[in-house]
């Protein structure tokens, strides 16, 4: 028996200390947020550079953005995070409120032989008709219309998609929806779908090593990984019909031309925008907080940070290869905290004097 | 009175030495109620979890090969197909290789040798399955779709019973190439365990079968394989568990779609692929049920598999001693 009272005293000791690590983690100086993954990498560099700051530390779990819409309506965590921008009735219900934080673009990237990046133009409805396994080979007509002085060779198209449920196929599928009926009726638009063609990769990363991969495979990636993995994209006719390629200038481009003002809720996609260089698969990713606060403090700390990611955060965001809101939509994201969030007894928790320029 | 407290003084260890083997035998036997009650609790909330979608689409949910997140419709017939098919190119390949490796070591083997090939094959045992994944992606999905597929494409593509399972486009990615990842996973094990039975067998045995002039293979199929025929079978099930519920290495490989088709070129899909793909972003109600009715599945068909390994011990037990 003696013989375990070390142990004894060891347990206790443990025990100390790790509720000591517990009233740290819920102490007022750390926020949580649970979502998305797509913004993960910017998130915690925000919050890095953030907390070197304040000391406000942000504890930021991507678990993606159908677990951080679950998350932030259980109460868990201070905000939600995602890539799907929740419909006006849905955050009624809940009493929620949304507003885009950043920006990225989705990329068809392509692998045939001899062909570079830029090389290969497509439209949406041929890019619909490759998914709806209706083109299936390179030198198809209608791409050959397309890229009349490109060499396509004779080959058999693998699609690749996502096998995750992911922000990017929601916004990729909510493209081709716009842009064919037909991929609209037949496959739809969600986090993900029921592709009757090609082959499946788990994340940006999966899709990537698929179609570096797969000789004559097509696949679509978040911008990023387009551009640190150095795949061929290919360029895409927009909504005015110009042929435009990914970068963070078509970007904005997509995002200075949609009507945020008259979207109630930011229930916005930003796809198929119109405007002369605007990239056509472009989209935002969504924080979510509660309209009415029972602890304004958190709820206030939670703004101010998003606040000093708007003003002080851009050049951190492009480069990581994301895309920041332009100001426009900033100050009408900053008015809407204001009319919108209140404190229990319905008291405004932002004012203008919190900006943070 | 003197007696009497001496033997109070001598009950009092005993006293203790019985309640000390009382509650070890508690602690014991909670624990290994604890096991029951963790597999029960295990089942329930799977069926729990799950019975939205088993009771929106019954036991068609079983037989429809209909995945679509969209219009909330499912149906596990290609996964489960997946992990079946995967399952067995992988025994079909690792059994007869893993026997091969097991009849070297024990009987042909020189006993310098014996130590590095089993202390080698232990080592793969340790690899992380992702690490096969990796590999089977961008090493062995390359010389697939170059050699081995064009290859079976041009001996069997033409065959009337076989052709049918090498259609299609040879993309190094699908349900042959995560049946042969998962073969090359799961030789380690069974070989290990072979070998380790192989070796229990006398060797008064053995050396009377060679003194009547039997050979290597005479040996291992007549004397040693019968001998040892229950840890044989025993090492090639744990194989066969490991290969139904590998996850990492097959979604690497298998290529994820919700498609059913004949053929082994084609992608595919298995069930615990598709539970670690989807699961995180489940969005839906309908979706998340459906994924963990799929896990239910699982584990009832690695029920039936481990529930048919001791059926088929139990029969071979009953028939021993009998003349054949």
């Amino acid at each position: 028996m003696r013989s375990l009272k070390p142990l004894k005293h060891l347990l206790f000791a443990g025990a100390a200390v790790f509720g000591l690590t517990a009233g740290v983690v819920n102490a007022e100086s750390t926020l949580n947020g649970a979502g998305a993954t797509f913004p993960y990498p910017i998130y915690s560099k925000w919050a890095e550079a953030y907390k070197a700051k304040t000391g406000v530390g942000l504890n930021y779990q991507s678990i993606g953005s159908g677990g951080g819409i679950k998350q932030i309506k259980a109460r868990t965590v201070d905000f939600g995070a995602s890539d799907k921008p929740l419909p006006v009735e849905e955050l009624n219900e809940s009493g929620l409120m949304q507003f885009p934080m950043v920006m990225g673009g989705v990329v068809p990237v392509i692998h045939v032989k001899g062909v570079k990046a830029g090389q290969i133009r497509l439209t949406g409805a041929v890019l619909a008709d490759i998914y709806l396994g209706k083109i299936t080979s390179w030198d198809d007509a209608a791409i050959k219309k397309l890229n009349p002085h490109a060499r396509l060779p004779k080959q058999k198209i693998t699609a690749v998609a996502r096998a995750d449920g992911s922000g990017t196929t929601f916004i990729f599928t909510h493209y081709l929806s716009q842009v064919s009926p037909e991929f609209k009726e037949k496959i739809g638009n969600n986090t993900s779908v029921a592709w009757p063609t090609g082959v499946s990769g788990k994340g940006n990363e999966g899709v990537a090593s698929y179609v570096q991969r797969l000789d004559g495979s097509i696949g679509y990636v978040e911008y990023a990984y387009a551009l640190q993995n150095k795949m061929a994209y290919a360029l895409m006719q927009n909504k005015a019909g110009h042929f435009v390629k990914p970068d963070s200038q078509t970007f904005q481009a997509a995002a200075a031309g949609a009507d945020w003002k008259g979207t109630p809720g930011f229930s916005l996609m930003l796809t198929n925008q119109p405007g002369a260089k605007s990239w056509p698969i472009t989209g935002a990713t969504f924080i979510l907080v509660y309209k009415k606060q029972d602890k304004p403090e958190t709820v206030k700390e939670v703004l101010k940070f998003f606040d000093w990611a708007y003003h002080h955060g851009s050049k951190m965001a492009e480069t990581l290869d994301y895309v920041p809101m332009p100001a426009s939509v900033v100050n009408l994201v900053e008015a809407t905290w204001k009319k919108d969030i209140a404190d229990a007894s319905g008291n405004a928790v932002w004012t203008d004097a919190m900006i943070q320029k | 009175m003197a007696a009497n407290s001496l033997l109070h003084i001598a009950d009092a260890p005993l006293k203790r030495q019985r309640l000390i083997d009382r509650s070890f035998q508690a602690v014991t036997t909670a624990s290994a109620w604890f096991v029951l009650v963790i597999l029960a609790a295990i089942i329930v909330s799977l069926f729990v979890g799950g019975w939205q979608a088993l009771s929106t689409f019954g036991p068609a949910f079983l037989t429809t090969d209909a995945w679509n997140p969209v219009t909330d419709k499912f149906g596990a017939l290609v996964p489960i197909y997946g992990t079946l098919v995967s399952s067995f190119i992988a025994l079909i390949i690792a059994v007869p290789i893993s026997f091969g490796i097991a009849l070297f070591l024990t009987e042909i083997s020189p006993h310098w040798l014996r130590r590095p090939i089993g202390t080698a094959i232990e080592l793969l045992a340790a690899i992380p399955s992702i690490i096969y994944g990796m590999w089977g992606l961008f090493v062995f999905a390359p010389i697939m779709s170059q050699y081995i597929q064009p290859w079976l494409q041009n001996h069997f593509g033409e065959a009337t019973l076989a052709g049918p399972l090498f259609e299609g486009a040879p993309l190094g990615i699908g349900m042959l190439p995560a049946g042969i990842i998962l073969g090359i996973m799961i030789i380690p094990f069974i070989a290990s365990i072979m070998r380790d039975v192989f070796f229990t067998t006398p060797k008064m045995l053995k050396e009377s079968a060679y003194a009547v002039g039997a050979t290597h293979w005479e040996v291992v199929w007549n004397v040693v394989l019968p001998y040892t025929r229950v840890g044989a079978i025993g090492g090639i099930f744990l194989g066969l568990g490991r290969a139904l519920g590998e996850t990492m290495a097959v979604t690497f490989v298998i290529g994820n779609t919700h498609r059913f088709s004949l053929s082994l070129f084609e992608p595919g899909n298995s069930i615990a692929s598709t539970l670690a793909n989807e699961f995180n972003e489940a969005v839906g109600d309908m979706h998340t049920s459906a994924l963990i009715a799929l896990g239910l599945v699982l584990f009832m068909i690695t029920f039936i598999v481990l529930a048919a390994a001791k059926f088929l011990l139990l029969s071979l037990e009953r028939r021993e001693g009998v003349k054949t």
